[in-house]
């Protein structure tokens, strides 16, 4: 979804930020100072390395996270991907559901709120400074992924609130509540109270601020320098149209070009691999070689491993909660099967997209080598690989893109403004939930969210809040540390309902229609 | 045997032609209507998550706003003269659906009204009479 980090994308496409009117920059140092004071100690304990190393704990947790349901769960990323497939084609929707939301919609309106800056500038932040070994271990942590994403979003759906009047509300907050108090488990309210308060700040900074920031950047990239506020004020404005106003039609035009987008991404990278065919098997032959001996990048094998990780980690939000608020919407009296489903959504976008970005840079050459040895040359700073143009993050992905064909940057450049604008809506309802279940439903309630949400669109893309945006950051990831300790403590009721179901399915109780 | 007539029904002026069409056939044959009313739906459209929310919720109102605005008078109307109706709401592609009622009901003919769309228009857009023509499972008069 978002990129952490942030300054290496801003810096490396040479881009300061816009000329903030005076009064702005007066109040943006204030914030910084304030919120630098008071929560940098949140930051630094989300984000801290494990003692001696480089390696942040936080990462670690994910990716425990990912083994412990895989293996739990006896592999099934792989054991369910044809089912999953025939869920979504509604082999087994039953007709007279039609108008209810199905299984594909579900998936496509989740996917929308992952696919994002993660995959196009994330990605080139872990070639550039991981090498193109990171890509073997994101991938490798993309799949194991999928299992988390299965179970909470299995749970989402389970335990999911259904209103009188129609409307369906789940999510981590309530799996935690209900699920825990169903097992007689004390503390899921706690659980949820926080999750529900990192959900609200990750929703107004990685889904938001950050957004907004980055989407500025790639419209002053490709229009030259003017202040931040006027997108802010702009994209403020379509997000006020689509969740105060309620205008549809904006959204559902964002939501039927996203996908466009990212096949026309997916679609662009496939073609450069396939211009340069003769440099496939080279590229797989560096990813390799890159993952298990780092090919001469800074920290080595264990430098290409950390950023894989986090990358995909920090892109699909397999673990963070986020997903499984989306995703419990779907119309099925099986939970089971959106667990199903969700395990496409790490696939598609760490498995797929994500290595698209990554093979792109890795075969058009970006990266600089050594003729005599072949090892990859570092950089000036030498932390990270030197590039051909010293491009890094989005403006790398751009450069690689352009070195195939010249005008791709331009569409690069509104397909990151697209995807920015529809993980805010999608963070923005995700906030939402959050906001609702600590202060009860209720117009007046929602709509000073909303507005707080409005506002924040325009901080973001107006200022450069270092700070704040490190602790929306570690918010999400904040939401991981909640999420999980609850997915360990409820994964057994996923289990059940995994066996009860595949055992049906097997005998035939459950079948497709037509 | 008297037969049933699938009327694709959506309260505008070619589909009251086609109704007009089916109820005068069905009185001379002894048979019945089944008034049928398709929702455009697609289970692959995307949404956003406020409206995958709200889906049953709006899904409901919808089916009561098509049974009280579209399918009630109708039925009141044709209470009187004679022919027996029943109705039917679905979600879907309109062409696709009517052939299922037809199957599910044993239905005898499909009837349906075209609104003079520009051969142009039906080029680009197409048109439920021609998805119609080629998919469906019992005869299909198209009243002009």
């Amino acid at each position: 979804m978002y990129n952490k980090s942030f300054p290496a994308v801003m810096t490396a496409a040479g881009l300061a930020l816009a000329g903030v009117p005076a009064h702005a920059q007066s109040v943006d140092e204030t914030v910084n100072q304030i919120f630098a004071d008071s929560t940098g100690w949140f930051v630094n304990l989300i984000f801290a390395n494990f003692p001696g190393t480089s390696f942040p704990w936080i990462v670690a947790w994910l990716v425990i996270g990912a083994t412990v349901f895989t293996i739990y769960f006896g592999f099934i990323q792989f054991r369910a991907v044809g089912h999953s497939i025939a869920l979504v084609k509604g082999d087994y929707s039953d007709p007279n559901d039609a108008g209810e939301v199905s299984h594909f919609q579900a998936l496509a309106t989740a996917l929308s709120g992952t696919v994002g800056l993660g995959n196009i500038a994330g990605v080139a932040v872990a070639v550039s400074i991981g090498g193109p070994g990171a890509t073997f271990w994101m991938i490798l942590a993309g799949l194991m992924g999928m299992a988390s994403k299965f179970t909470e979003c299995t749970l989402g759906v389970k335990y999911r609130n259904e209103y009188e009047d129609g409307r369906v509300s789940g999510g981590p907050m309530y799996y935690l509540s209900k699920g825990f108090a169903e097992r007689g488990l004390p503390g899921g309210r706690i659980l949820a109270v926080l999750f529900s308060i990192f959900c609200i700040l990750g929703a107004l900074g990685g889904g938001n601020m950050f957004q907004a920031n980055q989407a500025h950047q790639q419209i002053t990239g490709v229009v030259g320098q003017y202040p931040g506020w006027i997108t802010g004020l702009v994209f403020a404005g379509l997000v006020f149209a689509v969740i105060v106003g309620g205008i549809k039609s904006i959204a559902r035009v964002t939501e039927k070009i996203v996908p466009f987008m990212g096949l026309l991404y997916v679609g662009t990278a496939l073609v450069i691999i396939a211009m340069n065919y003769h440099l496939i098997g080279w590229a797989f032959g560096q990813i390799f070689a890159g993952a298990f001996t780092g090919l001469g990048v800074a920290g080595g094998m264990v430098g290409a491993l950390i950023q894989g990780f986090k990358r995909a980690a920090f892109s699909n939000e397999a673990g963070v909660g986020s997903a499984a608020i989306a995703h419990s919407a779907v119309r099925t009296k099986e939970p089971i099967t959106e667990g199903v489903v969700s395990l496409l959504e790490p696939f598609i976008d760490t498995v797929v997209i994500c290595t698209m970005t990554a093979l792109v840079i890795i075969i058009t050459q970006q990266l600089v080598t050594d003729p005599q040895t072949g090892l990859y040359l570092l950089n000036e700073a030498g932390n990270g690989v030197q590039t051909v143009g010293g491009t890094s993050g989005v403006g790398l992905t751009s450069a690689a893109f352009g070195s195939a064909i010249g005008w791709f940057p331009y569409v690069l450049a509104i397909a990151v403004i697209l995807f920015a604008f529809s993980t805010m809506i999608t963070w923005s309802y995700y906030g939402l939930k959050a906001w609702t279940y600590l202060f009860g439903e209720g117009d007046t309630k929602e709509l000073v969210f909303k507005l707080i949400f409005c506002v924040f669109v325009v901080i973001g893309a107006a200022a450069s809040l270092g700070p704040v945006i490190d602790f929306s950051d570690a918010a999400i990831f904040a939401m991981a540390v909640v999420n999980i300790i609850g997915l360990y403590f409820l994964m057994p009721v996923v289990k059940r309902e995994l066996d009860s179901y595949m055992s049906r399915l097997k005998s035939g109780e459950i079948k497709k229609f037509e | 045997m008297s037969g049933k007539f699938v009327v694709g029904y959506d309260g505008s002026v070619s589909a009251r032609r086609a109704l007009e069409f089916a109820v005068e056939r069905a009185r001379a044959q002894g048979g019945s209507i089944v008034l049928t009313h398709v929702l455009e739906w697609s289970p692959y459209s995307f949404l956003t998550p406020n409206e995958l929310e709200e889906r049953h919720l709006r899904r409901r109102e919808e089916m009561e706003r098509a049974e009280k605005a579209i399918m009630h008078p109708v039925v009141a109307e044709l209470k009187d003269s004679g022919v027996p109706v029943e109705t039917a709401i679905r979600y879907g592609n309109t062409a696709d659906q009517l052939g299922k009622v037809a199957r599910e009901m044993n239905a005898v003919q499909i009837v349906i009204g075209r609104d003079g769309q520009s051969e142009i228009g039906a080029r680009i857009f197409g048109s439920v009479a021609v998805a119609l023509v080629q998919t469906s499972p019992v005869a299909c008069t198209i009243v002009p």
